[in-house]
């Protein structure tokens, strides 16, 4: 098992550093799955997290001047580590003005990504910042946990309004209330609502349009049936929603949800060279 | 309890800018708790905090695109952090041009104020519960009992506010017809300081002072004014014969329009306890 890789680009480095950090911020411990063409950051649904589940791929060449992969074996040419994000992201902020970023799979003492950031001197010799970040080594036998999930059989997928607003009200509702209710139907229209003893709170968002979905076996088509007026709705842990917006650094080219009726939300986040998918379950 | 003229709300007001109303309620935010006052005049908002200090912001009805008030006087309490949480859901920095536009009705007793907000073509409605009007605090302070006044800049008292040492239980305000005529002082860890204005000073618009008065007040009560100076371009600074202070704030909004923020506080009695 071998893993090297190297970033010379200082864009594409910052980019690399942007994701790190909104994976930072969504989860503690995650998953990190490397293919010969793409990286995964990988959190399934565990209790632990509160159910929440997060898929996010990276096409290596768009990020990587360098890249070396050797899995557990020929047929199985993947390496699965597990490890604390936010570890990545602090050797990262060191590499803002890097010359170089290099990773490399290594197992001295316990096995470790190392993080090597050759920063610029005045003398001809680099300065070198070392990272060693313990990873947990993935066997294979668990690889069938990480699977990527699919895409649910949604009642209502919709675009999501502007991130910036939806952020404002979502950090607004925090404070007055646990849980918040997501709802949104096939004309456009979402509304987020909030209800305490105190209070209750409703935002209408019109004109968000609907994701077009080519249905594979016409299923998705059935709902050319259904009332485009109904609402699909779930109730979500608040801060879990607020994590996930306030986690976007950088505007998603585009952004959307699929709502499964009092069960899940399962949010899509795609930038140009990677894409999130994040699912919050509903309340009991 | 519906109002003689067959209009369902006994109070509906329109503000194009619902910043106008939000910042002056951050201004007087000492608790959850405030107390409204609506009259054909406009609005007050009343926040009393440990019994000895009152803050009160004054929107008059001119502010207001649309401001009708069915009763002689319209009383309810409500929670002021999630009013303000409310006004301010589109969040509190926003781009230069765009605003929040606020409608707000109230039925009367018993039921919740509605506020309706709306920027960028996105809506928000909000219910929030009222509650019965508590007594408030009465000072009894009015200008015939005043004793020392003088109305400064804001901007000279600015930095001496947000700078005040906090490790200090008091902060002490000496007013005098004499030197040092002016004196903010605080008795910290590190010692005391003493700042000093002269009846001279560019700062100073206006210097009344007839006697010389001490007067010491909770640190932590007064700091929390230090929000309606930051806003206010001048500020009145009043005691009477007990040492009961009044701090009036004139404030002008992004639109050039005057609104009033007044602050009244009791003298430390412990330590003038102490002192006897």
């Amino acid at each position: 098992m071998r893993f090297r890789a190297k970033i010379v680009d200082l864009a594409c480095l910052n980019h690399f550093s942007r994701v790190i950090n909104t994976i930072s911020k969504l989860a503690k411990t995650c998953i990190l799955r490397l293919t010969v063409s793409k990286l995964y950051f990988i959190l399934s649904d565990k209790v632990a997290n509160g159910g929440v589940s997060m898929w996010c791929e990276l096409c290596q060449g768009n990020f990587f001047d360098e890249f070396q992969m050797e899995g557990v074996a020929a047929e199985h040419n993947e390496i699965y580590l597990e490890l604390v994000p936010e570890n990545l992201s602090r050797a990262l902020k060191t590499a803002q003005s890097a010359k170089a970023v290099k990773m490399k799979l290594t197992n001295k003492h316990c096995p470790c990504l190392r993080v090597a950031v050759e920063l610029p001197s005045l003398s001809s010799s680099s300065r070198i910042v070392t990272h060693d970040i313990p990873v947990g080594v993935i066997p294979r036998r668990l690889w069938n946990d990480f699977r990527e999930p699919s895409v649910p059989d949604f009642d209502v997928s919709i675009y999501l309004p502007v991130l910036k607003t939806m952020k404002s009200v979502v950090e607004r509702m925090k404070n007055l209330s646990n849980s918040i209710v997501i709802e949104a139907n096939l004309s456009g229209e979402m509304n987020l609502k909030i209800e305490t003893d105190l209070v209750s709170v409703t935002t209408h968002f019109k004109d968000l349009g609907n994701p077009p979905w080519a249905s594979e076996d016409g299923c998705q088509s059935s709902d050319q049936g259904r009332d485009l007026e109904s609402m699909a709705e779930a109730r979500i842990d608040i801060k879990k929603l607020q994590q996930l917006l306030a986690g976007q650094q950088v505007n998603p080219t585009k952004a959307l949800c699929n709502i499964v009726s009092k069960r899940i939300v399962h949010f899509i986040l795609l930038h140009e060279d990677v894409s999130l998918q994040y699912f919050i379950p509903a309340l009991a | 309890q519906a109002a003689a003229s067959g209009e369902p709300y006994v109070l509906a007001a329109s503000l194009d800018n619902a910043r106008h109303l939000s910042s002056l309620l951050r201004a007087v935010h000492l608790q959850d708790h405030a107390t409204c006052f609506a009259t054909a005049n406009g609005l007050r908002v009343t926040v009393d905090h440990a019994k000895c200090i009152q803050a009160n912001a004054f929107i008059q009805a001119e502010i207001f695109q649309e401001f009708a008030v069915q009763e002689e006087s319209v009383t309810f309490r409500i929670n002021l952090s999630v009013l303000l949480d409310c006004l301010t859901i589109f969040g509190t920095s926003s781009l230069p041009g765009t605003s929040t536009a606020l409608r707000m009705c109230y039925r009367g007793y018993g039921y919740p104020l509605m506020l309706f907000l709306e920027e960028g073509g996105v809506v928000t409605v909000c219910k929030i519960n009222t509650q019965e009007p508590d007594e408030l605090l009465d000072f009894d302070f009015c200008s015939t009992k005043v004793v020392n006044k003088i109305i400064l800049q804001s901007e000279g008292l600015r930095e001496a506010f947000a700078e005040l040492d906090m490790t200090s239980e008091v902060l002490q305000i000496t007013m005098s017809p004499d030197k040092p005529y002016f004196r903010l002082s605080t008795f910290g860890n590190a010692g005391s300081a003493h700042l000093d204005y002269p009846r001279d000073s560019d700062l100073m618009e206006a210097f009344h002072c007839n006697q010389t008065q001490t007067n010491r007040y909770k640190i932590s009560l007064l700091k929390p004014s230090t929000k309606a100076l930051a806003l206010s371009c001048k500020v009145s600074i009043r005691t009477d014969a007990q040492g009961f202070l009044s701090l009036q704030y004139m404030i002008r909004n992004e639109d050039g329009q005057i609104c009033f923020v007044e602050y009244y506080c009791c003298p430390d009695e412990d330590v003038n306890e102490a002192e006897l």
